[in-house]
């Protein structure tokens, strides 16, 4: 399995060659790119470009939300699933959390 | 005997984020696209700067200094905070202390509820909805599954971590380590014994 170069990308933050998470869904979000990529999803270079497209676009983001958008645009360009399917499923995780009492696994 | 600190109108709550997060893994893992465990599996290879180290660190220091013990006991959001373990959640940490007489056991219905500033993210078994269930009901049975049987004379308490409150659980420290430091100690201290499907192993006395 190669490990994709992650000092391509723009304004990517690297400590000792490793990204920086400060929450789970970070390294979740990180984690499927990686893994798209080594299936053959997308190359390397239209991960950056889509990345660096939301980063310089005009909202102000962090740098995992700037993440997240650039995944939710190129699974939907290259047509893995479409925004309106990822919409329709959020909306129903978040019913299933609302309906569910803590304590018992969510599940859609 | 069983506590189950549970809070009865507290239903599961998921940030927008997490949703969007969740909405991508279960469409394209439907699809074929990705496979959760691969994606575990590269979040663990990247993921060094949070882990349990984190929390290991904190139980040696638990064990060797008595007023961080203290500290720990009496704010534990504090305590690991000072260590420079931090959230940007703000959620409220809870050290619960194995003892002879009472072992612990933390469980959740989501995978963000995790003590992740400690223990980084949790493993795939602890997301699973059986864990997540049984661990409440059966805790024993449960155990015995991670090959940790625990004597019935020594009560379980099983503690359902929520949005607002993690639990780290502090394992009791091994017999014959009094000549470790803090930091031979804390590699002795694995990610289960602070969730609480482990303890630590026996250490042979030096000889």
């Amino acid at each position: 399995m190669t490990n994709p170069d992650l000092k391509t990308l723009p304004e990517m933050v690297l400590v000792d060659d490793e990204p920086v998470f400060n929450e789970p869904w970070e390294a979740q979000a990180f984690a499927m790119v990686i893994d798209l990529h080594q299936k053959g999803a997308f190359t390397w270079t239209e991960w950056a470009n889509a990345l660096s497209t939301q980063i310089h676009g005009s909202e102000t983001r962090d740098y995992y939300q700037h993440w997240l958008h650039a995944l939710e645009s190129l699974v939907a360009e290259k047509q893995l699933t479409s925004t309106e399917a990822l919409l329709n499923k959020k909306a129903q995780w978040h019913e299933a959390a609302s309906k569910t009492p803590h304590g018992e696994p969510i599940e859609l | 005997m069983l506590m189950h600190s549970h809070d009865d109108d507290d239903h599961s709550h998921m940030t927008d984020i997490e949703a969007r997060v969740r909405a991508l893994e279960s469409l394209l893992s439907e699809k074929g696209y990705i496979d959760s465990a691969a994606v575990d599996n590269i979040v663990q290879t990247y993921e060094k700067k949070i882990g349990p180290q984190n929390g290991a660190q904190v139980v040696a220091k638990a064990w060797t200094d008595e007023a961080y013990n203290a500290w720990l006991r009496e704010d534990a959001t504090a305590a690991i905070h000072s260590l420079g373990y931090t959230s940007r959640q703000g959620e409220h940490m809870v050290a619960v202390f194995n003892s002879t007489d009472t072992h612990h056991l933390i469980v959740c219905t989501l995978c963000s509820c995790y003590p992740w500033s400690v223990l980084g993210l949790p493993p795939t078994w602890y997301k699973s909805p059986p864990y997540r269930s049984r661990a409440v009901i059966e805790p024993r049975a449960v155990l015995a599954e991670f090959g940790l049987e625990i004597p019935t004379s020594k009560k379980i308490e099983v503690h359902d971590s929520t949005a607002e409150i993690r639990y780290l659980v502090i394992p009791e420290r091994p017999k014959n380590t009094d000549s470790l430091g803090e930091s031979e100690l804390a590699q002795l201290v694995t990610r289960n014994s602070m969730i609480g499907t482990a303890v630590i192993d026996p250490v042979e006395p030096a000889s």
